[in-house]
């Protein structure tokens, strides 16, 4: 299928049911249950799921774009996670429970949309158990207008096996996604702010010094895409090493391309009522979730290191296996 | 923004042609050592590059009509890895198959193409591109060296600088005014060829900070040259140096000039078994992968036809950072443990690279002017 016979339409119902008001109202408290019925009744959930299990079938791949979409518009519920926990699920011919599901990859770190999730996908070491949120006790982090979630308890529920590499790494790729979307977002306005903001008699974007930061912006911006689109290569199982590489690249570049937007955007950037806030403050949310850049580089560093093989052998062999 | 730059797959039958040029470069470069091979794409081999064409891994990409392969972009890609990746010598050949025979391929007549294209597939014949001159570097526009019509051709006058190879190669390419003055910026720019064997041309090597002489000064005084040194249309000159250097500026030796020395430090740390420094292991290899992943999306463009100029940019600008900043962390881990000895080679490579880096970002295009390329590609200028 033409990637874009899939994007339009997904594209156009997240344009209608999430936009920038929406995203602060269920930030602000508000019930996220409107905005969760369009997106489960769009039919996107079970893109990851098999035919044979009712589902769409795609790949991870060719899915990508609509995760990078997601994170372009800030979308405050756990669409990609949920999408993946449906397909993990159905695999074992486990029936998803309705609503919201975030993963779970580590009990003592926030859970991204853990307030606005109705159940858990939980990485115990030696299994996956699928439990209900509420037995998480999820709670505020005191983080204003956050939606993350610390949680708490013995997760308690249908237990299923855990993949090789665990669920922290295919939750590394989404997020890497996730970061690649709202980078590309962050460029596009940014760019436009800077052709139309007029200082000293002419746009701030005739500024060569303005003109160097961008094209770094996009740079980053273009390495986000392009690690999270090789995160998503290797399906809903990525190796640690793919994985990593993903998760690396765009959590390193997420802190730049906030700061960037910033700078040029000025004190209206950080400004509550300004949308850009929404998408900045969740790069480096998604930065710090499933691991940050040096948590994955320990990883990758390690694998690297145990083998003898030259470095673009090695990569070629592994990150892109 | 720049939608079409998305990750892409070398086909299998381009893989295909890995273990034989493996096989090839191992025989020929095995007694070179380390320090030597960081030379990387300035390494020079008449030899080496003889021989690679013998066994068919010159011009790939051209047409077997003119003796090349008759393959894609990718098929380059994968010898050109693994050439730079293993520090092969390939500064001889490095030009005419990069550049100068796809642009006489495009742009040269059918004498050019038959005269020239051929000897480059058999890495017989070298090639080295005019561009820079003493009062013009980065703004390529200004050049003042000129040919003037005569009743059998042209005859050129004037200076480059900075050429590398000038003084091992048969023919330059340069940008040359043949109409108007620098006041005419782009307009009146005309590509010409030039026997460098031609009375009248002298060339002069400059030697570098690591001792090298890679690249030379070039005079030409009053160097007559037949109708047939004109490349494509006069006065086109401007365009078609563009195009080419969408080819110079694309390929995988943007990201793997260090390569040698990465590989060797990460062998220093297997041979001392010292594993502080993984995340910088990681973070380094997270990027080359990106960075390898982001030049095969380059090259997809170029297979899809296009002359990818702002990507290319892209690539080249992360790239070169990329290679700038391997000696310098490499560097600060090793002398971080004084009292873990370094082998003499591993040291020499690693103060060759620290002090030839500069050049990464310079050669083809400096990082400044690269940025406003893709600012220009962003609708910024």
């Amino acid at each position: 299928m033409d990637i874009n016979e899939l994007l339009e339409p997904f594209v156009r119902m997240l344009d209608a049911a999430a936009a920038p008001a929406t995203v602060r109202a269920i930030e602000h408290g508000g019930s996220p249950d409107a905005l969760w019925s369009e997106i489960a009744e769009s039919g996107f959930l079970d893109a990851l799921v098999a035919e044979e299990h009712g589902g769409a079938g795609l790949s991870l791949a060719g899915i990508e774009p609509l995760i990078e979409a997601l994170g372009a518009r800030a979308v405050p519920l756990p669409v990609a996670e949920t999408m993946l926990a449906r397909a993990v699920l159905a695999q074992e011919g486990i029936t998803a429970p309705e609503g919201p599901i975030v993963l779970v990859t580590s009990m003592t770190q926030p859970v991204p949309c853990g307030l606005v999730a109705k159940a858990a996908l939980v990485d115990c070491g030696d299994e996956l158990v699928l439990c209900d949120m509420a037995q998480l006790s999820p709670a505020p982090t005191g983080v204003t207008n956050g939606l993350a979630a610390r949680i708490s308890g013995t997760p308690d529920g249908i237990r299923l096996p855990r993949p090789a590499s665990g669920l922290r790494a295919i939750a590394a790729v989404l997020r890497a996604a996730l970061i690649a979307g709202a980078a590309a977002r962050l460029c596009d306005v940014t760019t436009a702010y800077a052709s139309e903001r007029v200082q000293f008699g002419k746009p701030i974007g005739r500024q060569q010094s303005l003109q160097q930061m961008l094209a770094l912006m996009a740079e980053d911006m273009i390495a986000c895409r392009i690690a999270a689109q090789l995160g998503a290569s290797q399906g809903i199982g990525p190796s640690l090493a793919t994985a990593a590489t993903a998760k690396i690249t765009t959590s390193a570049a997420a802190p730049r391309i906030a700061a960037s937007a910033h700078a040029v955007h000025g004190a209206i950037g950080i400004s509550e009522e300004y949308d850009l806030q929404l998408l900045t403050r969740r790069l480096h949310e998604w930065r710090l979730a499933d691991g940050s850049e040096g948590y994955w580089s320990q990883v990758l560093g390690a694998a690297r290191l145990a083998s003898p093989q030259p470095t673009v052998d090695w990569i070629r062999e592994t990150v892109f296996a | 923004m720049f939608d079409t730059l998305t990750l892409a797959q070398l086909p299998p039958e381009d893989e295909a042609l890995r273990p034989a040029v493996r096989a090839f470069i191992e025989r020929h470069i095995a007694a070179i050592p380390l320090d030597r091979r960081a030379r990387s794409w300035q390494g020079f081999s008449a030899e080496f590059s003889r021989a690679l064409g013998e066994a068919g891994f010159l011009g790939l990409t051209l047409p077997k009509a003119y003796g090349g392969h008759g393959k894609g972009p990718f098929a380059r890609f994968v010898v050109v890895e693994e050439l730079l990746t293993a520090g092969a010598p390939v500064a001889a050949h490095w030009i005419a198959d990069r550049q100068s025979a796809p642009l006489l391929l495009n742009f040269g007549t059918e004498a050019q193409r038959q005269k020239h294209i051929p000897a480059i597939c058999r890495g017989e014949q070298l090639f080295c591109i005019g561009m820079s001159e003493p009062g013009s570097g980065s703004d390529l526009a200004s050049v003042r060296t000129r040919a003037e019509r005569t009743e059998k051709g042209w005859v050129v006058n004037g200076q480059k600088i900075w050429t590398t190879n000038a003084m091992h190669s048969d023919y330059m390419i340069a940008l040359i005014r043949t109409s108007g003055t620098s006041a005419d910026r782009q307009a009146g720019l005309s590509q010409l060829i030039i026997d460098l064997k031609a009375p009248g041309v002298t060339v002069r090597p400059i030697v570098d900070l690591t001792g090298d002489a890679h690249f030379a000064e070039v005079f030409f005084e009053n160097v007559e040259l037949g109708e047939d040194a004109l490349v494509g249309a006069e006065g086109e000159g401007w365009k078609q140096v563009v195009a080419e250097l969408a080819f110079e500026r694309s390929g995988p030796e943007r990201i793997y000039s260090s390569a040698v020395l990465l590989d060797a430090w990460i062998r220093h740390l297997q041979a001392v078994g010292r594993s502080d420094c993984a995340a910088l292991v990681g973070r380094l290899t997270a990027e080359l992968a990106t960075l390898r992943a982001m030049s095969i999306a380059c090259t997809a463009r170029l297979v899809a036809g296009e002359s990818p100029v702002v990507e290319a940019s892209i690539v080249k600008d992360r790239g070169t950072g990329f290679e700038q900043e391997l000696p310098l962390v490499i560097g600060d881990d090793l002398a971080a443990h004084p009292d873990e000895a370094v082998s003499e080679e591993l040291y020499r490579t690693l103060l060759y690279v620290t002090h030839i880096a500069p050049s990464f970002s310079l050669r083809g295009g400096t990082r400044e002017i690269l940025r406003g390329i893709i600012a220009r590609g962003m609708g910024l200028r």
